[in-house]
């Protein structure tokens, strides 16, 4: 293993210490020249990248009221100094929110404010130096931009804003991180982040209609590139074929055949996932949403539904509307676009699936909160949706169920340690550190509640689980998507589950003697 | 001396009210291009309206976060309250019965108001990972506010300055009609702190009062899929001719 330690599970109440540098050094791999000339970034660091980096940083306190509004704004009062994953994990001071904030607020002092132009020591201004890029790039990148600090500030403030605009601006000077630049690339040259091509894909689409029919006996097709369906899927492509991800998938596929909705994939934009967001850049969020207009147009759809993705999710509920609309070619009776859950729920509502829970009784679910859905977008028609939603089609498909502790789901949920562009094998003692919070919780509902298993809906969330729970002494598939909890239960008309239930007359007839 | 006073809480306040005015106009002057407010948010104005009162007025997601910082601080910035609206009496001629029945609960804000300072001030130096944040400028803060506080206390309980005398002066200031102050210590320390804390609200943290109101994060309303949201800057890479049509 690597040459750190798994973080001990901690004792109640918890006061967190701080230990200076725990996490200093040099930040994940950088970026390659050819990954980020594709982004549209000069890929190395220019002769005058101060100037450079100075005139960013003024460009976008100009472009973003999130930014130019949260350098002033914040008071000092501490109160997100306990709330982040990184910090509690790392113990690193500058993984505090506010101390991360300040990497940036310290140089905006000193060249946008007349009291760091003038007193910097009073106010705690410096020079922004070779050294102070090296700081950004490896502290803004132990942040997931998953939100939970701007829950807990009194003035609304969100560090993942200025950690977008903190990569913004390394971006523009060369320091790019490699993981998220060549995930950006590979969807502009190849349609998704993980690189599957279209052949490869509609080879695994195939198997898949293969398998759910052999166990199902019900002929569910999974589309590619086929014109004239009733609705686009944007998935993530890890769906295609990671676990538990596919199993997701696979109930994505059932509930729409159910439901009699046709539905189709796109080549060209095999990938939910917006790694722009990310990486801060809106021209990227732009030119990667635009993908999704461009399908949609093409294949004559009606509908564009999203399968279980977090920051997905996020950019598709409160971007996608601003950075590819308006959709005013598709029906204007469904919510543009709609997540999976939105549909398995409401058709749930209406008794319009059919669902055998005891199918799942030898599970004890809890449910993940994903950041980006939780604290960046809604489901259905109220406030809050996004978590009521997705337990309420756990509990119709599963007998047993428990939260976590309340002060870690919701809102409050805790990141999995490994979202924002952090998912990398570079970052796995940042990300193993980070996910603690969210282990300590699903330890104590394993042990107070016999909690087995968890449940998510982001591709993220699921990949960082299956990696670091054998750390917290967890099966690693104690991981689970939703809808394949929905899989498991769901009995589609004329499937073998539905004979099996009802036991069919022809079965009885033959299973008489003749004799 | 009572000139330069004069001059300078002219002064100190025009740049407190100009500072403001010019940060509000730059709040607002630059555009929010993208939805991002921090749900579950209310999907009505009013319900905006809502959030941000609950924020200004019981500062909601600080007492969620920390109940002694949520304590502290609400009980200065409450207190405050009452001492500024106690103050308006220096400033109205026929002072009118609401704020005459306010003084007698209004004249003991001072002491919650510095309570409130104090443990504002320890929780700083105490708290480690407060403490870590601080800059020096952040102690100056809390001690500038407990003088102040502190110098108004001593003015009301212990020496008595003249009142009606600082009347006179007070709406001499706003008629441009200056009139002689009373030259007590505690009232000369008392308005050069107030006069200073004006001069440097608009360059300092003090900003979070506009702040809290310009947040997106707060202050957007959640109807992305209902509502396109299209800001100024955003619209001009949002050309038709750059988008793909049925």
């Amino acid at each position: 293993m690597a040459d750190f330690e798994t973080p001990k599970f901690r004792e109640y109440p918890i006061v967190p210490q701080i230990k200076d540098d725990a996490m200093a050094g040099k930040g994940p791999f950088i970026s390659r020249p050819e990954f980020d000339h594709d982004l549209g970034y000069p890929g190395e660091l220019p002769e005058d990248w101060k100037e450079q980096a100075l005139d960013k940083m003024k460009d976008l306190l100009g472009r973003y009221r999130s930014f130019r509004v949260f350098m002033d704004s914040c008071i000092k009062c501490g109160a997100c100094t306990d709330k982040c994953h990184y910090f509690i994990g790392t113990n690193d001071p500058k993984n505090m929110p506010v101390a991360r904030q300040d990497l940036m607020r310290k140089v905006y002092r000193r060249y946008f404010t007349f009291a760091g132009k003038f007193f910097p020591k009073l106010v705690g201004a410096v020079d922004l130096t070779e050294d102070v890029l090296d700081e950004w790039y490896n502290y803004y990148h132990q942040c997931s931009e998953c939100r939970r600090c701007s829950v807990f500030c009194p003035m609304g403030i969100d560090t993942a804003e200025i950690t977008m605009a903190a990569r913004e601006i390394l971006s523009h000077v060369g320091k790019s991180q490699k993981y998220s630049n060549q995930i950006v690339q590979k969807v502009y040259k190849i349609g998704n982040n993980l690189g599957l091509p279209g052949k490869a894909l509609n080879g695994i689409l195939e198997d898949l209609e293969e398998e759910v029919e052999e166990d199902t006996g019900v002929p569910v097709k999974f589309n590619m590139d086929v014109e004239g369906c009733e609705a686009l899927l944007m998935t993530p492509s890890a769906d295609f074929f990671a676990e538990p991800h596919i199993d997701g998938l696979i109930g994505y596929g059932k509930v729409l055949h159910e439901l009699g909705i046709t539905w189709t994939v796109s080549s060209e934009a095999s990938e939910a996932a917006n790694f722009g967001l990310f990486i801060g850049s809106y021209e990227n969020i732009q030119k990667i949403s635009m993908r999704i207009r461009e399908a949609a147009i093409k294949l004559k759809v009606k509908r564009i539904i999203f399968g279980e993705c977090g920051h997905a999710w996020r950019v598709a509920y409160s971007f996608l509307n601003t950075l590819a609309g308006p959709f005013d070619f598709l029906d204007q009776n469904y919510p543009i676009p709609q997540h999976i859950l939105e549909v398995t729920h409401g058709a749930l509502e209406e008794g319009k699936l059919r669902m055998n829970k005891e199918e799942n009784d030898h599970l004890t679910m809890t449910f993940h909160d994903s950041c980006n859905v939780a604290r960046g977008s809604r489901m259905g028609d109220k406030p809050g949706g996004q978590f009521d939603i997705p337990r309420a089609v756990i509990q119709a498909a599963c007998n047993n169920y428990v939260d976590m502790h309340a002060d870690t789901i919701n809102d409050a949920t805790f990141c999995c340690g490994g979202g924002g562009g952090l998912l990398t094998d570079d970052l796995m003692e940042l990300r193993i550190k980070g996910a603690l919070p969210r282990m300590e919780a699903l330890k104590d509902a394993t042990e107070e509640s016999g909690v087995t298993n968890i449940a998510a809906i982001c591709a993220i969330c699921k990949s960082q689980f299956t990696k670091v729970l054998p750390y917290y002494g967890f099966e690693m598939d104690a991981i689970m998507s939703v809808h394949q909890l929905v899989s498991e239960a769901i009995v589609m008309t004329g499937s073998e589950q539905e004979k099996d239930l009802d036991g069919i007359e022809e079965d009885t007839k033959e299973a008489e003697p003749t004799e | 001396m009572s000139e330069f006073y004069a001059l300078l809480f002219t002064v100190a306040f025009s740049v407190m009210v100009l500072g403001l005015v010019f940060k509000i106009i730059q709040y607002s002057m630059v555009p929010a291009p993208l939805k991002i407010p921090v749900t579950p948010a209310p999907i009505t104005k009013s319900g905006v309206v809502l959030r941000l009162a609950k924020e200004a007025i019981l500062f909601a997601a600080l007492f969620r976060s920390n109940k002694w910082t949520w304590l502290f601080g609400w009980m200065f910035h409450m207190s405050l309250f009452v001492v500024l609206a106690n103050h308006l009496r220096f400033f109205i001629k026929d002072v009118p019965l609401p704020l005459v029945l306010l003084q007698n609960v209004g004249e003991y804000a001072a002491f919650t108001m510095f309570i409130g300072l104090t443990g504002l001030l320890i929780r700083r130096i105490y708290v480690a990972r407060v403490k870590y944040i601080s800059s020096p400028s952040d102690y100056l803060w809390l001690l500038l506010l407990m003088f102040i506080a502190l110098s108004g206390i001593i003015m009301r309980f212990v020496s008595h300055t003249d009142v009606v005398a600082v009347k006179e002066f007070s709406l001499g200031l706003l008629s441009f009609n200056w009139q002689a102050l009373p030259l007590d210590f505690p009232i000369m320390l008392h308005l050069l702190l107030v006069a200073i804390l004006m001069i440097l609200f608009p360059f300092s943290k003090l900003l979070h009062i506009p702040g809290l109101f310009f947040a997106p994060t707060r202050n957007q309303v959640d109807n992305p899929r209902e509502k396109r949201h299209i800001s100024s800057w955003a619209a001009k890479m949002d050309s038709e001719k750059n988008k793909m049509q049925p």
